[in-house]
């Protein structure tokens, strides 16, 4: 008895963390480094910079995408080669990264995030001061 | 240092990602024959069509009607890197590619109307007036 209880609680879809009940699909990202820091390229169709929401925590960066699936009253599919949905993916940030200097822009459906390495001029000094 | 958290949601999209890799591989043009994915609907009087275009750029994006069918073509290219730059991944499809759709009926070529915004392309293709079915009345002889 105890076994069947725990099965269906493995079973069960995770919800998506939006809470939406819409589907979340993991868009496509190119990630390359550069001297200065690393470039995320997010393919994310149907969305704009309004409905792109980005978070920090720890060391987590999340994108998150909500897309308006559009709606044709008094149309059949015809044929339906792909989905709309939300989109989110996570990604663990290195030490490296400059969290206060990390950008984000839109156009034409891709994420573009830049992401700054920390630069080594930052190193501080610290002056004692004589008690 | 990327550690995506999101599981896939969909065997279709599982599906499609699998597809488009297998046609990436098959290509060495660069060219994708089922991309991009395409949705249609229809309904008496017209067609839309509505395709998942990211990044492309409008002037590299040409659409062309032709009695029943429609054709999207376009491309985009893949980032240049410079010195000193590498790639830590690469998802994105890139390359130019050519689709034919066919449409269920003629359509007005001269009454196609298209939109391009954040990324996704709409056409939207009214039926041609003379393919319309015709009610033929029945008088009684």
């Amino acid at each position: 008895m105890a076994e069947n209880e725990m099965n269906t609680v493995e079973n069960q879809p995770a919800k998506p963390a939006s809470g939406d009940e819409q589907k979340v699909f993991m868009p496509r990202a190119d990630i390359y480094e550069t001297p200065a820091g690393v470039i995320v390229e997010a393919d994310m169709p149907g969305v704009d910079g309004t409905l792109i929401d980005i978070t920090i925590e720890n060391d987590v960066l999340t994108i998150r995408g909500k897309v308006d699936a559009p709606e044709y009253p008094g149309h059949k599919p015809a044929y339906a080669e792909y989905e709309s949905g939300n989109y989110e993916r996570a990604f663990t940030l290195s030490r490296e990264i400059d969290r206060d200097r990390i950008e984000a822009g839109v156009r034409n459906g891709v994420l573009r995030l830049t992401l700054p390495k920390l630069s080594q001029a930052r190193a501080q000094k610290i002056a004692v001061k004589p008690q | 240092m990327l550690f995506p958290l999101t599981r896939w949601n969909s065997a279709r999209e599982m599906q499609r990602f699998q597809e488009q890799l297998d046609s990436l591989f098959a290509s060495r043009s660069g060219s994708v024959y089922t991309y991009p994915p395409v949705n249609v609907w229809v309904s008496d009087n017209d067609v839309i069509a509505s395709a998942e275009l990211p990044g492309m750029e409008l002037e590299n994006l040409d659409i062309s009607v032709h009695g029943e069918t429609l054709t999207i073509r376009g491309g985009r290219a893949r980032q240049e890197l410079k010195e000193g730059e590498s790639f830590l991944r690469r998802e994105r499809l890139v390359g130019s590619f050519s689709r034919t759709l066919q449409l269920p009926f003629r359509v007005d070529s001269e009454k196609v109307e298209a939109h391009f915004s954040r990324g996704v392309l709409t056409v939207k293709l009214p039926r041609a007036e003379a393919d319309k079915p015709r009610k033929i009345a029945v008088k009684s002889l």
